[in-house]
């Protein structure tokens, strides 16, 4: 069964038409990357996969794990391991990254019908986490992206990713932002999250996130539809002659 | 799913007690106040004190300031006094409270036994607990280990006849009779409240604390604390309330008087839970209450934490008097709004003496269609040579049909004292929603948790036993604030 499944998905926002019959199908163990010029509907698709509101399904089809997602609230959605990376972080002011972290655990763990982690246990995880992605320890206890640099606020992301674990990974736009360094450390953390039961859908602007991340397919997305796939090599292609001869 | 989508929350506290009741008809007049005074027996002093009290407030009419609209209160149509009928002149034990009573405490979480402890608080810590319902004190807890330490904690009823030049010489010391029309109606007819007295150099062996209820229909409460805190003494309150759920307003006009001498410290906390009213804004509290303390002596020092969740209405400004040189006076505040609740307040920091210092944390939550006032004064005398103030008022709308306010009122006659006021106002967002519930948290939680981490500077203030319960209030009054 594959992983997602998006079945001629048209979304509108706001009045206006923005995905407009998309397919797509990831695998698990796979890595799709999603490119695209400016306004071409890549964040909404992001958006749409997360279920966030405002995103208004006119018609098609989104399985996950073969199940229909269209109607799943978001927080089931994330239950279910949906995770979305998002290009703008929100903060949290006061509510700090170990309890929101905690909460985010412990309410999926419910979900699923699983215990809660032992919090000794948690703190240990976060903190090898934080390590490998060169955060220093102290943010733990700031407010959620509270006052973070735009790179530690990507790192943020990954860090939740990693803890989190889930089925299917979405980063939209997660390289914008970041300097050669954390461009780095960020990809690595992707490349260690991946293994043959899950799925990416890696959403860029720029090929060179798939000098670190190789990714199985790339599909170029223009005007809501998805007109050219292929493999690494299109990312290369893209590289040297841009989206124009594509879209015209 | 939005924010705005704002269903009521569940008042787990609204529950009435069945119990027979001594209510005395309603209305107020001199009759009535000697009725209260003659009731708790009383020295003539302190009665002739009630009639000047009642008297001046017979001339006066009901502020008009505040930031809150309500319809006139009907002072004719309020019974000044109702007590559970088997009190009578005050139990001797726990064994002659009707057991009925008792059941209401257990209900409320409340322990009236002193091996037990307050609900959900795994601390084995002990609190004394001073319980009143409606007009009267039912029991008061740990007396007898109090009184090993020196501490004076009874009804203040009791005080009146055990201690009376205490109460003689602070009653009305801090806030005057003639203070405000409601500290006046308080002051006419105040029926019962606590007592506390910490001798020189005591430092309190537990946690003190009074749970107020009112039961009976068409009743007021006009509870009375006077609290002292002798030289070098510390000692921590702690102050509940809950009500039924009834479709009427009540009339809730406390009044608090805390005096604290030389390197004396006193931290009040309050967890104040009236009923709110229901989803329409019928019925609910009117919690006009009048709170003040006097740093007396020098270095002395106190504390005001409140967390303000219940009441229709609620009106209240905890103040400290800064008196004494190098006093600090403190103000922790969180007042939550939901549904059509109004909340005005906020507290005056008074600086007279040099060297004094305050602290002003206020967080305004207001959901709903609710609306929240923060107002609070700074003044510093002309002696105050080197008084100091911080400020911090944060405003945290949930939904777009409530509102949040500020009326900050700042009035410096020292040139060399140094004010300062902070001020935000932030919304929670529908993207910060939504990156909750894209981790897996479901919205309610995710508010409640977005709240509690607007409040916390403020919930690090309470005892360990209060904070707990602070957090959990917040969850619950906020439930169904997102749909």
């Amino acid at each position: 069964m594959n992983l997602l499944e998006i079945q001629d998905l048209h979304v509108r926002v706001a009045d206006q038409l923005i995905l407009k019959g998309l397919n797509l199908t990831v695998e698990k163990g796979s890595v799709h990357a999603i490119m695209g010029p400016n306004g071409s509907g890549k964040s909404t698709l992001a958006s749409v996969l997360a279920g966030k509101p405002g995103y208004e399904i006119e018609s098609g089809e989104i399985f996950l794990d073969g199940e229909l997602l269209n109607d799943v609230k978001p927080e089931v959605r994330a239950q279910r391991g949906v995770f979305l990376a998002f290009q703008y972080p929100v903060e949290i002011p006061g509510v700090s990254n170990m309890e929101f972290l905690k909460a985010a655990l412990d309410n999926i763990a419910a979900a699923r019908g699983n215990q809660p982690a032992n919090t000794v246990e948690f703190m240990k995880q976060v903190r090898s986490i934080a390590k490998t992605l060169d955060l220093n320890p102290e943010f733990l206890k700031r407010g959620v992206n509270e006052g973070f640099s735009g790179g530690e606020k990507k790192r943020n992301e990954i860090l939740q990713l990693l803890l989190l674990n889930p089925h299917l990974a979405v980063l939209d736009e997660t390289d914008s932002g970041l300097d050669i360094d954390a461009l780095q450390v960020v990809a690595g953390g992707i490349n260690h999250y991946r293994n043959t039961d899950n799925g990416v859908l890696l959403i860029t602007h720029y090929p060179r996130l798939l000098d670190h991340i190789v990714p199985d397919r790339v599909h170029v997305l223009a005007d809501g539809v998805i007109v050219r796939s292929g493999d690494k090599t299109l990312a290369l292609e893209l590289e040297d002659k841009g989206y124009a001869w594509l879209t015209d | 799913m939005a924010i705005e989508d704002l269903v009521p929350s569940e008042y787990s506290a609204g529950f009435i007690t069945d119990v027979d009741s001594e209510t005395i008809a309603p209305g107020l007049d001199e009759s009535v106040v000697r009725f209260i005074s003659a009731k708790k027996s009383e020295p003539g002093w302190l009665t002739d004190w009630r009639i000047k009290a009642y008297e001046y407030w017979r001339q006066q009419t009901p502020p008009t300031w505040a930031h809150v609209h309500f319809p006139e209160v009907d002072f004719e149509a309020i019974s000044y006094y109702s007590a559970p009928k088997k009190a009578g002149e005050g139990p001797a034990s726990l064994d002659d409270v009707d057991p009925e009573l008792i059941r209401t405490y257990e209900k409320l979480g409340i322990p009236l036994h002193e091996q037990e402890t307050l609900a959900g608080v795994e601390k084995k810590t002990p609190v004394a607990v001073d319980v009143v319902f409606d007009s009267v004190s039912i029991t008061t807890t740990f007396k007898d280990k109090l009184a090993e330490a020196g501490v004076i904690f009874c009804p203040i009823s009791e005080a009146v006849r055990s201690h009376p030049e205490l109460v003689q010489k602070y009653l009305g010391s801090v806030v005057p009779q003639r203070d405000n029309f409601y500290a006046a109606l308080n002051s006419a007819v105040f029926s019962d409240g606590s007592f506390v007295y910490i001798p020189q150099g005591v430092r309190c062996p537990m946690e003190l604390s009074t749970y107020f209820r009112i039961n009976a229909q068409n009743t007021g409460q006009f509870e009375r604390t006077l609290i002292i805190a002798e030289k070098g003494s510390y000692v921590s309150y702690l102050e509940g309330c809950t009500a039924p759920m009834r479709d009427e307003n009540q009339l809730h006009a406390a009044v608090v008087e805390l005096i604290a001498l030389e390197d004396a410290e006193i931290k009040y906390s309050t967890v104040q839970n009236w009923y709110p009213g229901d989803k329409n804004g019928k019925g609910g509290i009117y919690n006009f209450v009048t709170k003040r303390g006097a740093c007396r002596g020098a270095r002395s020092k106190i504390s005001w934490t409140q967390v303000e969740t219940g009441s229709a209405i609620t009106w209240k400004y905890p103040s400290v008097v800064l008196r004494g040189d190098d006093s600090v006076g403190e103000f922790y505040s969180v007042a939550l709004t939901n549904n059509y609740q109004q909340a005005d307040t906020g507290t005056k920091m008074i600086h007279l003496g040099r060297n004094t210092r305050s602290t002003i944390i206020s967080k305004g939550i207001s959901a709903g269609k609710s609306q929240n006032s923060y107002r609070g004064l700074v003044r510093t005398s002309p002696a105050a040579h080197g008084a100091r103030n911080y400020t911090q008022c944060d405003s945290l709308l949930i939904g777009s049909e409530s509102g949040a306010h500020t009326f900050p009122y700042i009035e410096n006659m020292n040139p060399n004292a140094i004010i300062e006021h902070e001020a935000t106002t932030s919304k929670v967002s529908d993207d910060q929603l939504f990156l909750c519930q894209q981790r897996g948290i479901d919205p309610e939680k995710a508010v409640s948790m977005i709240v509690n981490g607007f409040c916390k500077d403020v919930f690090r203030e309470l005892p360990m036993e209060f904070a707990v319960e602070a957090g959990k209030l917040l969850e619950v009054s906020l439930e169904g604030a997102v749909g």
